[in-house]
């Protein structure tokens, strides 16, 4: 379980997180939506350990994980993909799964030249689940071709691939849809509640696309301005005022407030 | 005409010495490039690293001389090579902990860091100066020709000489060694590969969990033995003199931006263009020409396109040439 306390990002005056407080519970595929600019993918960084959070605490399961970096998060089974996404585009798509477990015997000096043995084993097995990944994913066709040759949505798959190459416990995926066609973005949806079933991975999904987060997450957490604004069902978070005005402004109620 | 003697002339005072120095370049230029790559600055220090790296060397080999170990025929500085680069690489890893890694983990723009490893080569400039002094060394040793002018004349019946010194020779073997290992580290081990991953994407190498500054240190490690390497080769080449090493980062800078920064082929395609370029324009051409033109064609002048003062004018030309025409070089690297 992660809990997020009065998180407040600023970089100089711009409040980019202000006081954002959440909890997410293990086993949920938890959708987090918002308006542009609404602190959602910079709440993301803060967790994952990519930005050091102005004020405030992240937990997990009880353990204080505020400002560790990335690579300690993803060994305590925190990982995280992109909105826009990376990869290493000079190696193959099943290289790029095979880089995945870090801190693999093959990463020290000693080892390149003493424990090849060790390390060729483990280089087996990962390939084996690469292949295994990569045919969960539909895309076993693409093992050998380089990364930065196949499509955007491709490549998102091969970020959500990535987070089945090691026991994650928690994933955070930021806008898995974004650029993607309907079909793969139904691939993606089925991949990632399949996950969540099978193998009880807990996600965090940044979307825009309603359609996907109502089939796929409950509950719903709605941000704006940086802060949390309302949690539940997506139907709940419909009906809720807060939300309304905040996608769609206050209108004429209170014209001063428009535009600030 | 004379094809035959044209060659040889041609072979002994272009293609030999180009090669000799390409290497050598090439070995200087790599260091460069992971650096950018991996770390991503301009290493400035890295004349001085190697200028370190070969002091090292220097006076070890003194130290072995002097208790009259040597290595045959080849120089007692091979021997001395493994030594100097253990201390090339303390020095380099005290040198991150004390001074690179406070800005990396400020995440100070590259920029900064350029300036920092300035500070640092001058840093370096005078603990090199300080030890050894400022003035040439010689310290190569063993046989001093692999083929002499003479015995080529003797062999072939021809009248102009070739003549392979046993330094040109080390240089080449050296070099192709060290880029072989590094080739097979990069693109087989896993180590190489955490460091690939980390040059392509930061970002990513760090959520798949790739330690970073095992990467780092890594880098160094590696940047340590290739400027040692590189460092001696040159000054048995040439001779030890601590402010050569000062100058001759223009050549390795150009070398690993005309192959394209971060990538290690474009560093070692780059170091020969850079050697050829700068060999081929400032050697008098006279006598290759004597030998290809007929009688009243022969040039009177030498035929020598630029003095071989003005060398380093012959890098820094390129090097603005290829920033102006294709700044991410010849192999695709990052541009500048």
């Amino acid at each position: 379980m992660i809990v997020v306390q009065d998180v407040h990002k600023h970089f100089g005056g711009f409040r980019a997180v202000d006081g954002a407080s959440l909890a997410i519970e293990p086993g949920s595929i938890t959708g987090l939506i918002g308006p542009n600019g609404a602190g959602k993918t910079t709440l993301f960084n803060v967790i994952a350990g990519v930005l050091e959070p102005t004020s405030g605490t992240v937990t997990m399961d009880g353990e204080d994980i505020t400002g560790l970096p990335p690579h300690a998060l993803f060994h305590k089974g925190l990982l995280r993909t992109f909105q826009i996404a990376h990869e290493f585009s000079s190696m193959s798509c099943r290289e790029n799964l095979m880089m995945v477990p870090g801190g693999q015997s093959g990463e020290t000096l000693w080892n390149t030249w003493f424990g090849r043995k060790r390390i060729a084993d483990e280089e087996r097995a990962l390939r084996a689940k690469a292949d295994e990944v990569l045919e969960f994913l539909t895309i076993e066709h693409l093992a050998d071709h380089k990364a930065g040759q196949v499509s955007g949505g491709q490549k998102k798959l091969l970020e959500l691939g990535r987070t089945m190459m090691v026991d994650a416990k928690i994933v955070f995926l930021d806008e898995v849809g974004a650029g993607v066609n309907r079909t793969l973005l139904n691939t993606i949806g089925d991949a990632i509640i399949r996950l969540n079933k099978e193998r009880n991975y807990t996600f965090v999904v940044i979307e825009h696309d309603m359609d996907f987060i109502g089939r796929l997450c409950d509950p719903v957490i709605c941000m704006a301005e940086g802060k949390v604004l309302a949690t539940g069902t997506l139907d709940q978070i419909k009906a809720n005022e807060q939300v309304i005005e905040a996608y769609l402004g206050t209108g004429l109620k209170n014209k001063d407030k428009v535009g600030a | 005409m004379d094809f035959l003697n044209a060659i040889v002339a041609l072979s002994n005072f272009v293609l030999i010495p180009a090669i000799a120095y390409g290497s050598q370049l090439a070995l200087g230029a790599l260091g460069v490039t992971l650096i950018y790559g991996i770390l991503r600055f301009s290493n400035f220090a890295h004349g001085d690293t190697m200028a370190f790296g070969a002091m090292i060397a220097v006076m070890v080999t003194w130290w072995f001389q002097s208790m009259g170990l040597n290595f045959g025929p080849l120089p007692t500085a091979l021997l001395a090579l493994p030594f100097a680069i253990l201390g090339t690489m303390v020095l380099v890893l005290i040198t991150d902990r004390m001074v690179y890694k406070f800005y990396r983990e400020q995440k100070a723009k590259p920029v900064i860091l350029v300036i920092v490893s300035m500070g640092v080569m001058f840093i370096m400039n005078g603990l090199v100066r300080f030890i050894i002094g400022p003035n040439d060394q010689k310290f190569a040793d063993g046989e001093r020709f692999i083929i002499s002018v003479r015995d080529f004349k003797a062999m072939t019946g021809l009248k102009e000489g070739l003549a392979i010194k046993t330094t040109q020779g080390i240089t080449v073997v050296v070099a192709v060694i060290c880029v072989a290992l590094l080739f097979w580290f990069l693109n087989r081990t896993r180590t190489g590969k955490s460091m690939r991953a980390y040059s392509d994407n930061e970002d990513l190498a760090l959520l798949s969990g790739i330690n970073p500054e095992r990467v780092v240190m890594y880098t160094w490690l590696i940047v340590a033995a290739l400027a040692t390497t590189a460092g001696v080769l040159y000054g048995l080449d040439k001779s030890f003199k601590p402010f050569v090493y000062f100058q001759l980062l223009l050549p390795i800078f150009a070398s690993a931006i005309v192959g394209g920064l971060g990538s290690p082929v474009g560093a070692i395609a780059g170091g020969f263009v850079i050697a050829f370029s700068e060999v081929t324009i400032t050697y008098a051409w006279k006598k290759v020409l004597v030998y290809l033109m007929p009688e009243s064609l022969e040039p009177d002048g030498l035929v020598q396109l630029l003095s071989t003062d003005y060398k380093f004018a012959v890098s820094f030309v390129i090097l603005i040439v290829v920033l102006l025409f294709k700044p991410t070089g010849l192999f695709k690297g990052k541009s500048v």
